[in-house]
């Protein structure tokens, strides 16, 4: 049986290129959307300018640990969320890339791709993160050959196939359950130790066909038209060798879409943006929320309380400290 | 015999299609033997078709209907065209069920073949209106793919403004061995021409310099 994984089929409020917004929200994942349901409900006038609505919970499959639901798919906590937005009727663009943010006075100025100018006293990053690359020789090569970075769109071409999975999170173990309905053999592969919650270890305890090769480093990716395997250095006897398979799923985190702000504040080395426990960056009245921060752990619900969060300060920061008209 | 939509859906769907401007046709083709998603495919047209009085459905038989299908240059089954209001053939094709994340690309095209303005910078559609060459675009997605929808309807939209330009959705499962004949092991996975390849959720630019080095 087929399901349809509709996304917002209403009508949206548009944004109004000729209002100077209260708080501006970029990214459309749990910490921008929960940001802005935040903000409108405390009478800001808000907007929300997203590439996707959703961000990385479209990638996820099964959701176990976002309290009060027991179990759901990623794509219907993200419809949960829009649909909960939708009836406070915020403003979104919904298809849009953000160029630059520029800081003038005390205004900020949004440039969207084909010339859109957006004008806001407050702005939140919640730009999240894309999928970490290993960075290693091979893995540019293969990618579409062999390398995927998304499991549950690209599983179904590994049917009865050989696969590794790089990684040791929360996200490498959920590919691995997403791998067990197609693949005939599944290897992790980790540079150090699982760092996945117990929960999701016990389940994975319980595959025959998967094989898990910690303290292993991924040196290369080799293959000729098509990947045909890995080499990598075991660690702990400091010996190179070769892992045969026909696919290689990385799951290894994730780097911040956080380059468009560069210019305007503080990152750490990760380039992840440095934010005080207001969710404010170096940079007043310039916000950040969700998996872009340098807050460690990258999970749904704490990105969503960081949106809150974000919100609330820069509601108080507009009473407080705006200096603005 | 159920729905495959449920109450909840078909609702959002027939709110979505009321911004339908003018009447969209689907010109279905299915065949009796070796084919597991047509009955489905079928339904799935047949219940979006009751969603709005503007929509008409076709059904043809990929087999004793050839002359039909060789005019949408059709060749496998399921496979759909969309026709607009005057029942022109603009590019517009889907071999496979839009199931899962792929119905939205299918509600974008019928809003986009009934007449919805999209948005599109005028240099862009300059650009793609220029293309004097035939030039088929073939997007491979699997049904549980975010990003794919998003390459399905640039494409599909590049047929529309262009009648040199054919767009088609290919879903890799049911078409699998098409799937392997084009090397395709990530999606969503765009072959420009038999020849030319693009991977990703890509911009209209990148479709744009690849047509133009055709």
């Amino acid at each position: 049986m087929f399901d349809f994984s509709l996304e917002s089929p209403k009508k949206r409020v548009m944004i109004d290129d000729s209002l100077l917004y209260d708080f501006l929200v970029i990214g459309g994942g749990p910490a921008g959307l929960n940001a802005a349901l935040y903000a409108k409900r405390k009478g800001l006038a808000v907007g929300l300018i997203t590439k996707d609505i959703g961000g990385q919970l479209h990638n996820t499959t099964n959701i176990e640990n976002y309290l009060g639901f027991q179990q759901l798919e990623g794509k219907d906590l993200s419809a949960k969320f829009d649909q909960h937005l939708q009836q406070l009727n915020v403003p979104v663009i919904s298809d849009a890339q953000v160029i630059q943010v520029e800081k003038v006075g005390e205004i900020f100025r949004i440039h969207l791709e084909q010339d859109r100018d957006i004008q806001a006293k407050t702005v939140l990053i919640a730009t999240g993160g894309k999928p970490r690359h290993l960075e290693i020789p091979g893995e540019k090569e293969y990618a579409n050959k062999g390398v995927s970075y998304c499991t549950i769109c690209d599983a179904p071409f590994f049917k009865d196939k050989r696969v590794i999975v790089a990684g040791g999170g929360n996200s490498a173990a959920d590919a691995v359950l997403d791998l067990v309905p197609y693949a005939s053999e599944i290897i992790v592969v980790h540079r150090s130790q699982w760092r996945a919650d117990k929960i999701l270890l016990d389940k994975l305890d319980k595959l025959p066909n998967l094989s898990v090769h910690l303290d292993t480093q991924i040196l290369e990716v080799i293959g000729d038209s098509h990947l045909k395997g890995i080499r990598v250095l075991d660690k702990l006897i400091q010996q190179t060798r070769i892992i045969a398979a026909d696919g290689l799923f990385i799951h290894i985190g994730t780097e911040p879409n956080s380059h468009f702000v560069k210019h305007l504040v503080q990152f750490n080395e990760r380039q992840e943006i440095i934010v005080d426990t207001h969710q404010m960056t170096s940079l007043p009245g310039l916000f950040a929320a969700g998996d872009v921060t340098d807050q460690p752990y990258k999970q749904i619900i704490i990105s969503a309380a960081e949106g809150a969060n974000a919100a609330l300060s820069a509601s108080h920061y507009l009473t407080h400290q705006y200096k603005g008209e | 015999m159920n729905h495959l939509l449920t109450l909840e859906i078909q609702e959002q769907i027939k709110e979505f299609l009321k911004a339908m401007k003018d009447p969209v046709t689907f010109v279905l083709f299915t065949k009796n033997e070796a084919c597991e998603t047509c009955q489905m495919t079928q339904m799935l047209l047949k219940e979006i078709t009751g969603l709005s009085s503007k929509l008409t459905l076709i059904e043809k038989d990929l087999v004793s209907d050839q002359q039909t299908a060789k005019q949408y240059h059709v060749s496998l089954a399921p496979s759909f065209v969309l026709l607009d209001k005057d029942g022109v053939y603009k590019g517009v094709k889907f071999n496979g069920i839009p199931a899962g994340h792929e119905i939205n690309s299918f509600l974008s095209a019928i809003l986009d073949m009934s007449g919805r303005e999209f948005e599109l910078d005028k240099e862009s559609i300059a650009r793609i209106q220029k293309i004097d060459k035939d030039v088929n675009i073939k997007v491979f997605v699997t049904l549980s793919c975010p990003h794919c929808p998003g390459a399905v309807s640039k494409a599909h939209r590049l047929a529309l403004l262009n009648p040199h330009i054919e767009a088609e959705m290919i879903e890799a499962q049911t078409f699998m061995d098409l799937s392997q004949k084009y090397n395709v092991s990530g999606v969503p996975k765009i072959v420009i021409n038999d020849t030319h390849e693009l991977v990703g959720n890509q911009p209209i630019e990148a479709f744009l310099q690849e047509m133009e080095r055709l």
